[in-house]
């Protein structure tokens, strides 16, 4: 039976993660997500834990490879610009099969850009972002209860499959101020024989991301694939809301646009318009099972931070079946509830718009 | 019989593929030896670099891990704060730690990493076929320096031993070389009192040590040698920069 306490969201990042058995951080201080090393620079020393500000997002990112190979639950957080900067890192740890979470509390870009949220590293998180096939799990909250649960689910996913995983948050989640329940969580400790922290008592072990026979280079990319493919299958996750056989006008959102969306929904169908939403919580794998049946949907709104990315997907996933739309602001701007109504209410009076 | 001589323990079965004349032999050894010396193979984790050395871990014989180019500071951090019970070296050549990696190195030294650094210099980048370094002679000739390296273009080379013993994290830096059996000796025992001070909880130790390319200098291994005492030793004196402990015993005796 666990208590409710009011947290921000960057700081419920840390505190999941300590509650998860994660006792090394190693980041950077970046705008939006400051809060989150500040935060846990005092509660790391509090539980026995490291807490390391690195000379860049560069070096922090490699610790976290060393602290991962090592054996140990390990993060880093940082945004937009930050987790350009990781990208060779989660490249490193995806082909050496290290499990960490990054955390990109997102921010309006491109180059330095600004400091308000956005959605727009969608692409840069689930299409590579770094070199070389490979993909990293990527869960979205939307709230800031969800922050802690998708945070331990996370590290248990990273553990299990050996692969990297992120956290996708926003510059508006961080601020945020929810109440979280963190329950009788207990997480699970997971045999890592794999892990290099001196070979006492067995076989020396190293870890390694490159193999220079390419037959042997092919090996490894199609052993990558399967564990790919198995996550796909397995741990596709996503929200339906308020979505029935009556649902006529679908919205497709994530993280703190899905809530601005939930409210235009609420909206809209007190003016007697059917709308509903799936709301994607993992980006990776992209939880193509959602769209499998559309029932009675007969058009698609997908509304973003961004000059448009997860769209991509919803286009991909819908296959022609049904016409997509999009709605998004960059640049920092979120969109209003009225600006979502509206689309949805010209989607109502027309929903195939041809641009 | 007695045995005299033998392959330490700290050393795996696959033979050396470096090149004829390379000296990475000669420092993979006296690493090697060092580690058993010292008892501490069950707990040592090396991080090899993007180099000639790239596959060290397949020659040694304990826990290693391969790092990204340059982050091999960072990574032997990130093992040494989880697990402050293993001794942590880093093996890196001159274009790991003075080129790219010149951010990680610097940190580590001044937050004091208790770690141990192997630092290869020989002047060019080996593995990519004899280019530039940070640590290429002015006038030497190389891939990217074809009619010889001149500080109106490229800058001066950089003095690594020098650079980071100005760093109040620094605890021990001594420049050796490898040329001939009597640097061997003194090299061998640089790199002991550079992994004894890490057990003995003394930042940041770090060794640099002279090391000949024939490939890519386009001297045979001999030769090469000469090259190196002849050419790099006047601008890379041998010596130690920094040692806490000399510092610590004048101020007593003070």
């Amino acid at each position: 039976m666990g208590k409710k306490v009011l947290m921000k969201g960057n700081e419920a990042i840390g505190e999941a993660a300590i509650s998860a058995g994660c006792r090394h951080f190693f980041g950077y201080p970046i705008t939006p997500q400051s809060e989150l090393p500040a935060y846990l620079a005092k509660r790391m020393p509090e539980v026995g834990g490291v807490f390391l500000q690195g000379e860049s997002e560069v070096a922090a990112i490699n610790m976290v490879y060393g602290a991962a190979a090592s054996g140990v639950r390990v993060m880093t957080s940082s945004s937009s610009p930050g987790v350009s900067l990781k990208q060779e890192g989660i490249s490193y740890l995806a082909g050496a099969e290290l499990p960490a979470l990054i955390c990109n509390v997102m921010r309006a870009g491109p180059g330095l850009g600004t400091i308000q949220p956005s959605q727009s590293d969608y692409f840069q998180a689930t299409k590579g972002g770094g070199h070389g096939d490979y993909h990293l799990i990527v869960l979205a909250p939307s709230s800031v209860q969800e922050i802690v649960d998708l945070v331990r689910l996370c590290f248990d996913l990273s553990d299990k499959y050996l692969t990297p995983a992120m956290l996708l948050s926003d510059g508006m989640l961080g601020q945020l101020m929810e109440p979280v329940d963190f329950g009788d969580y207990k997480p699970e400790t997971v045999e890592k024989p794999w892990a290099v922290n001196g070979c006492k008592g067995r076989k020396n072990n190293f870890i390694t991301s490159i193999y220079i026979q390419p037959d042997r280079m092919e090996q490894h990319n199609l052993k990558l694939q399967k564990k790919y493919a198995e996550i796909t299958e397995r741990e596709q996750r996503w929200e339906e809301w308020d979505l029935n056989d009556e649902t006529e006008i679908l919205v497709v959102a994530h993280g703190t646009m899905a809530r601005i969306a939930k409210s235009a929904i609420r909206e809209a169908q007190q003016n007697g318009i059917k709308a509903g939403l799936i709301r994607p919580i993992s980006l990776w794998p992209f939880p193509v099972k959602a769209f499998e049946s559309l029932r009675n949907i007969k058009t698609v709104l997908t509304v973003e931070m961004s000059a448009g990315q997860m769209v991509e997907d919803v286009k991909l996933v819908i296959n022609g079946r049904l016409p997509v739309h999009f709605f998004g602001r960059m640049g920092g701007m979120v969109p209003t509830v009225e600006q979502i109504l509206e689309q949805i209410s010209e989607l109502r009076k027309s929903p195939v718009k041809i641009k | 019989m007695n045995k005299v001589f033998e392959k330490p323990k700290s050393l795996g079965d696959k033979h050396f593929s470096y090149c004829p004349g390379c000296t990475h032999g000669i420092i993979h050894r006296l690493i090697a030896e060092t580690i058993d010396e010292l008892d501490i193979r069950e707990r040592t984790v090396g991080v090899s670099p993007v180099g000639c050395a790239v596959f060290a871990y397949e020659f040694f014989n304990f826990d290693m891990i391969g790092a990204a180019h340059g982050r091999a500071p960072a990574i032997a951090t990130g093992i040494r704060r989880a697990h402050p019970e293993c001794v942590v070296f880093t093996y890196q050549g001159d274009g790991d730690l003075a080129a790219i990696g010149t951010a990680e190195i610097v940190h580590a030294a001044t937050r004091g990493e208790k770690i141990t650094v192997i630092f290869v210099n020989n002047a060019i980048y080996g593995m990519t076929g004899g280019q530039m370094a940070p640590t290429t002679l002015l006038n030497q000739k190389t891939d990217t320096t074809p009619y010889g390296r001149t500080a109106a273009a490229n800058g001066y080379p950089i003095r690594v031993c020098e650079l980071l013993s100005t760093l109040e994290g620094t605890y021990f830096a001594q420049r050796v070389s490898v040329h001939n059996p009597a640097n061997v000796i003194k090299a061998r025992q640089a790199i002991r009192k550079a992994f004894s001070n890490q057990m003995e909880g003394k930042d940041f130790n770090i060794v640099e040590i002279l090391s000949t390319c024939p490939s890519c200098w386009g001297l045979p291994p001999l030769k090469a040698l000469d090259w190196l005492s002849e050419n790099m030793i006047p601008y890379y004196p041998l010596g130690v920069y920094k040692d806490k402990d000399i510092r610590k015993e004048e101020a007593a005796s003070a």
